[in-house]
């Protein structure tokens, strides 16, 4: 075991993706030389050389397009979004060609392209560093859309990422890039939890509360806050947020009869409103309370002094559930 | 605007559109009789096809078809200098390329028809799929080229791979184009441009994407462009011949404007006598792509009239066939609707399956002759579900 950050673990996960598979490549802006403007592929090019890493032209479209020919021609690409705010000139791609191309082909066509997209807020950025578009990949077939919360998870998630025949969008919490975690670098893939399944990260009995990427930390904080106040929070990191572990999710609901989401997206049309629909669907009857949801306002994201409001912090996220219980 | 026209001076052609042959300094090209009747064939052939699917349109049997009338001879003849390791991305345009891929044309009337989104496997063609999006397939051919760089299959020779994309006049207004050109020249990538300039994006002349001739924006990108007569088959043969060569061997891309016509509607559900004249289509009727090389061969003595009667006989049986088989072309199984949309097991998918199966099934028990599922009553396709309750 080793202590690392979330972003260290990322390189090295990629850096075992590279050697494992010859046909992986990573592509991006600044991914080179510089290693990333998040240091995420840090020496990579150097021990790799520039046909498998490759510095672009500033050009997202271009980026996930390219990525798209390579792996047509059997290459698997790992791009590089600087920020999630840049990721949309580079939808049409993703969402007319790269989600769609296995289903027009008929099956004739896999591709295997990783999208990694740092995401959220919190650092004090300018406009357009800090959103989370994860529901415009969600809500698009064809794609697999994971996030990871922290540094061990992050090492396999990546790895397994790369390994998916499918297109994968890859969300990586920007503002915990340099949290650490102990990582098992040596552990073999092949036991780890599947990509695309949730896990209960922290076990409870009087309410499930989801969360996801940046959000896991907070929720894990409020759980601790709660119990010290008599009340037990089961709290599930979801991983994967197309498709969803309904299972796990539901069976957790289904104990506790209380469920509260949370996301940094707005809650308008976001995440938690599809997973709201389905326990709905497959807990009603056991369900004490609606489900409820912390998120982002419905407002663009805020100039960064206002960003501690505009965040779903441990407070909030606590008042939700004090919520759940006044039903 | 003037800088449009396509003068003498910055066209290549090696067959005017009277039938005679004239030499290029640049292209010289030394083709038998028989390799000019083999193009003679394959552009009366392709516009039997184009002609059968506008008439199969028109009687219902395709939801559209997009016509390729008057660029017959820029398809074949760049599509005829694809060698049988290249790679080919097309738009929804491609028929005369994709016949020369190989690709059957029934499997191009599925698209239409709406039986499949593309029903080849463009790996065995060396021809990806029709892309519909407007300048999108750039991008994945200048993608695949950097593959084709990867794997070391560039620069050797006769073992060299290069990549062709083909798009219009209007595309090269998109971002993806433009990217498209800034990676491959920068990256030195082994991909053909094709630009079939047919001056028309629907009702949108060329002057409304271009101040100037759009083989010279490829001096911007720092790469070779060049112009040639779109509708002379031997120009366009001669000029992608050498391009595709030139990406073979390592020199980079090439922009290629074919200089062209489009001589239908961008679609059967367009009506060109709203934005253009008629008498601009007489005057490119007069440069035929087709009857210039009939010209060509009849005044030289290498076809006589039989030659060009057994050309009609096969393309008569061509139209029969694709008719015939159009028809009998059948719906897919309603529950193919949710095959390979991902590789691995997806839960969410798979659910929504095994419940549309479920009510699908659930028609079984209605009364016999009554209402089923999805088409068996006119206008019934959405309301199904309704009719069985």
């Amino acid at each position: 075991m080793t202590k690392l950050t979330l972003s260290r673990a990322l390189n090295e996960g990629l850096r075992r993706a590279l050697e494992d598979n010859p046909k992986a490549l990573i592509m991006g802006e600044d991914v080179g030389r510089l290693g990333g403007v998040f240091r995420v592929t840090d020496g990579l090019q150097k021990d790799f050389g520039e046909a498998r890493v490759i510095d672009t032209p500033l050009a997202e479209s271009g980026i996930v397009g390219t990525a798209i020919g390579l792996a047509l021609r059997g290459y698997r690409p790992v791009c590089e979004i600087q920020f999630d705010g840049f990721v949309y000139p580079a939808v049409d791609q993703i969402v007319s060609q790269l989600a769609k191309m296995r289903y027009r082909s008929r099956g004739n066509i896999a591709l295997p392209v990783v999208i990694r997209i740092p995401c959220g807020g919190g650092i004090g950025a300018v406009e357009h560093h800090s959103e989370s578009p994860e529901v415009i990949f969600a809500h698009t077939a064809g794609l697999r859309v994971v996030a990871c919360s922290d540094a061990a998870d992050a090492f396999t998630m990546i790895q397994q990422a790369v390994r998916c025949d499918d297109p994968v969008i890859f969300f990586e919490p920007k503002r915990r890039y340099w949290d650490k975690t102990e990582v098992d670098t040596a552990a073999a893939l092949d036991g780890a939890l599947p990509l695309d399944a949730a896990r209960v990260v922290l076990g409870g009995s009087d309410v499930t509360l989801l969360a996801y990427g940046p959000m896991v930390k907070v929720s894990v904080a409020a759980a601790a806050a709660a119990r010290q106040e008599g009340r037990s929070i089961e709290v599930i990191d979801l991983r994967s947020l197309s498709p969803l572990d309904m299972a796990t999710i539901a069976a957790s609901v289904k104990r506790t009869g209380r469920c509260v989401v949370t996301h940094e997206a707005p809650v308008f049309a976001g995440l938690g409103a599809e997973i709201a629909a389905r326990i709905t669907e497959e807990c009603f009857y056991l369900l004490q309370a609606p489900v409820l949801r912390v998120g982002g306002f419905s407002t663009p994201y805020p100039p960064s002094r206002l960003e501690e409001h505009y965040l779903p912090n441990l407070d909030r996220v606590l008042d939700a559930v004090d919520r759940t219980f006044a039903y | 605007m003037q800088g449009h026209d396509a003068g003498a001076a910055d066209l290549v052609q090696l067959l005017t559109p009277e039938g005679e042959r004239r030499d290029h300094p640049d292209y010289p090209l030394e083709l038998p009789a028989d390799e000019i009747k083999a193009l003679y064939r394959d552009l009366v052939l392709v516009r039997r096809f184009d002609t059968e699917a506008v008439a199969l349109q028109r009687h219902g049997e395709l939801g559209i078809w997009a016509s390729l009338l008057g660029q017959e001879a820029a398809q074949i003849g760049s599509g005829r200098a694809i060698g049988p390791r290249d790679m080919v991305f097309p738009t929804y345009r491609e028929h005369g390329v994709a016949w020369c891929r190989g690709v059957d044309p029934v499997r191009l009337l599925g698209l239409f028809r709406g039986t499949s989104h593309g029903g080849w496997d463009p790996a065995e063609r060396g021809f990806h799929l029709y892309t519909i999006v407007i300048g999108s397939q750039t991008l994945h051919a200048t993608g695949y080229a950097m593959g084709i760089q990867r794997d070391g299959a560039v620069g050797s020779g006769e073992d060299g791979e290069a990549v062709i994309a083909y798009f219009g006049d209007g595309a090269t207004s998109q971002g993806d184009v433009n990217e498209a050109f800034i990676w491959a020249s920068v990256f030195n990538a082994p991909v053909v441009f094709f630009c079939q300039n047919n001056q028309w994006a629907i009702s949108e002349p060329l002057e409304r994407q271009s101040r100037i001739p759009l083989y010279r924006r490829a001096a911007g990108f720092g790469f070779p462009g060049i112009r040639v007569d779109g509708n002379d088959v031997l120009a366009c043969l001669a000029v992608t011949r050498k391009a595709l060569q030139a990406a073979r061997e390592g020199q980079g891309p090439t922009l290629i404007e074919a200089y062209t016509y489009r001589m239908g509607a961008h679609t059967t559900t367009d009506d060109p006598t709203r934005y253009r004249l008629a008498s601009e289509l007489e005057t490119w009727k007069l440069k035929d792509p087709i009857e210039r090389v009939k010209a060509y061969l009849a005044r030289s003595g290498a076809a006589d009239t039989s030659f060009f009667n057994d050309i009609e006989a096969e393309a008569d049986q061509l139209g029969a066939r694709l008719r015939e088989a159009c028809r009998a072309m059948p719906d897919p199984e309603p529950l193919s609707l949710f095959d390979n949309v991902y590789a691995d097991p997806h839960p969410i998918l798979d659910a929504e399956r095994a419940q549309f199966a479920a009510y699908l099934d659930s028609f079984d028990d209605a009364e016999p002759g009554g209402p089923g599922p999805a088409g068996t009553r006119p206008g019934a396709e959405l309301a199904g579900g309704e009719a069985g309750r």
